[in-house]
Order: C-alpha cells, then sequence, then structure tokens
C-alpha cells in the first residue's frame, strides 16, 4: 500500500466529525430534517471512509463482520419491540401514545426508540453490504 | 424569480449530465455521472422545500451508491461497454418517444405545483399539519408521519433493508475460503 500522507491526516480529521454529524442527524431528527435512514447512511459512510484509507482489514478489526450481523437484526428488533411494548402498554402495535405517563412523552419516546432501531439497522447493513463487496476482490 | 432561475439551471445540468452518461462508454466515468446526476436532483428537492427527501437523496443517492457502484466494477473488472454495431435504435426510440409523449399527456392533468385545492393536500395532510403538535409534539412534521403515524409502513421498509442486507451476504458474503478447501481435499483424495 502507498503512503497516501494527505489522505490519512485529513481522513483522521473528518471521521469523528462524520460520525458526531451522523448522531446529531439520528437525535435531531425531531426538530430538523434528518432521521434514522440519513444518520445510518453518514455513519457507515465514516467506515467507509476509514476502509478505503486504511484497508478493508483495519476496518474489520472496528467493526467485525459478526458484529454488523448482529447489529443490522438488533435495530429491526428494536423497531418491532416498541410495537409490543405498545401493545403491553395497553395500545395499539406501534401506537406510542401509552407508553409513558402523558401521550406526548410517550410518542417523544416511541420515534426517539424507532430511530435509533432504524439507524442501527441501515449503517450495518450498508457496511455489510460495502464489506461483502469489496471483501469479494480479496485475493 | 431566483427560484426559477434555479430550476432551470439545476434541470439543464440534470439533462446535461443525462445525456453524458447516455454517451459515454467507460463505466468508471458513467458511476461519477450518476453520483453528480443524484447530487443535482438533491438540490431540485431543496428548491421545493423536501429537504428529508434531498437529505436522503445526497447521502445515499450521491454518497453510499456510488461507492457501493465502483465496488461493484472493482469486482467484475469491466472498465468499458461492449459495442457490438449491430444495434439499430430505431424500435426502442419509437417505444421511448411514444412513452415520454403519453407521459406528458398524463401530466396535463396534474394539478400545478404546491396547489392548496389538490386533492393529495385535501386528504390526510391537514390532519397532519393540524395535529402533528398536539399528538406528537415533534416539530419536524415529516418525522412525526415518517415514525409515528406511519410508523407500520417505516417497519416495513427497515426490514426491506434487512432483507437486502441477508441477501447480499447469501449471495457474496463470507470468506472465500471454500474453494480453495475443496480443490485441497480433492488433491488429497487424489494422492
Amino acid at each position: 500500500m502507498t503512503h497516501n500522507l494527505i489522505l490519512r491526516v485529513i481522513s483522521k480529521f473528518l471521521i469523528p466529525l462524520i460520525i458526531l454529524f451522523a448522531l446529531y442527524v439520528q437525535f435531531h431528527g425531531d426538530f430538523g430534517p434528518g432521521g434514522g435512514f440519513q444518520a445510518g447512511v453518514i455513519f457507515s459512510s465514516s467506515i467507509i471512509l476509514y476502509a478505503l484509507v486504511f484497508g478493508l482489514d483495519a476496518a474489520e478489526k472496528i467493526i467485525p463482520t459478526a458484529i454488523l450481523r448482529i447489529l443490522a437484526s438488533l435495530g429491526a428488533l428494536i423497531y418491532a419491540s416498541v410495537g409490543i411494548a405498545s401493545i403491553f402498554s395497553g395500545g395499539n402495535y406501534l401506537n406510542y401514545s401509552v407508553l409513558a405517563d402523558t401521550p406526548v412523552a410517550g410518542q417523544h419516546l416511541g420515534i426517539l426508540l424507532v430511530e435509533l432501531g432504524v439507524g442501527i439497522t441501515v449503517s450495518a447493513v450498508m457496511l455489510i453490504i460495502f464489506f461483502s463487496f469489496v471483501g469479494r476482490s480479496r485475493p | 424569480m431566483i427560484d426559477i432561475v434555479i430550476n432551470i439551471v439545476l434541470l439543464a445540468f440534470l439533462a446535461i449530465t443525462a445525456i453524458a452518461i447516455v454517451r459515454m462508454t467507460n463505466l468508471f466515468a458513467i458511476i461519477m455521472l450518476f453520483g453528480i446526476f443524484s447530487f443535482l436532483s438533491a438540490g431540485l428537492f431543496v428548491v421545493m422545500d423536501a429537504v428529508d427527501v434531498a437529505f436522503t437523496e445526497a447521502a445515499v443517492g450521491a454518497g453510499i451508491s456510488t461507492v457501493l457502484m465502483i465496488a461493484t466494477i472493482a469486482l467484475t473488472k469491466v472498465q468499458k461497454e461492449k459495442h457490438t454495431g449491430k444495434h439499430r435504435p430505431w424500435l426502442p426510440l419509437a417505444v421511448v418517444i411514444i412513452t415520454g409523449a403519453t407521459l406528458v399527456y398524463g401530466t396535463l392533468d396534474i394539478p400545478a405545483f404546491g396547489d392548496p385545492e389538490a386533492p393529495a393536500q385535501k386528504h390526510v395532510a391537514p390532519y397532519y399539519i393540524k395535529q402533528s403538535i398536539p399528538d406528537t409534539g415533534v416539530p419536524n412534521v415529516v418525522t412525526a408521519v415518517l415514525a409515528s403515524y406511519r410508523g407500520f409502513d417505516t417497519l416495513g421498509e427497515v426490514v426491506v433493508v434487512f432483507t437486502a442486507g441477508i441477501a447480499v451476504l447469501l449471495l457474496i458474503g463470507g470468506k472465500r475460503t471454500k474453494q480453495s478447501a475443496i480443490k485441497k481435499e480433492r488433491e488429497k483424495d487424489d494422492t
């Protein structure tokens, strides 16, 4: 591998900022544009940038594929289990109003959890797809 | 006024990019142009005040799918489109022109952009706009609709993404050690 000093230094500056921006988009989706889908893609793009600059093996050391598989299913599970939780609290499936003391607080909690599930699944699946495509071309 | 100028410039660039994509044969350059195409459409969505859609288009269309397509090219090692020379464009051209003309004819019946009397604005949209703050307390109506009013839809979308991940894993996931392992075993059997 070549040295690519400028790429390495700049991406070391950029990657934390990208992750921070992803978290902002994730948890600020209630108030501005954004949400789980966009945040998941932005987060996975930071890891993809790392993989492009420092190599696939280094990136797979940070997030192993086994953990990604668990995370991908965990996100969908969080989403679905919020629905189950609202059934057990006496409402319909995915009716968040019953999750907390007041309906508005329940909706806030429900939307936050659901978006978190979306973000986890989307970022994990994007990384799974990227890793399996790129890992395939490895000798 | 400024909106019209921006719209015309963006649409002109979209058309130029599309023509360039059609005329090019270098797949790597085409992928780059696809990214530019997505980014221009994201700009158009911003002009139309659809920031959430623009955000998704910029992140997914211009970002991730460009990377994935480059990864695919690296995998297939095909850099150029093959031209056979026997290709006759007249039938496809006629089909495309007729379909396009029909679609343009269809748009004549569509209500004007942003028309408050349009059927789409009169169905559930007024309820969402009026009730989303008292119901959910979330200022961004798009998030309220996506995550709460239509939570079941979004659950389906997440499952679609999850299924796509599983499909990719099943098709090309995992290490490629199996073939060499099979070979070794065959060699063992031979000896």
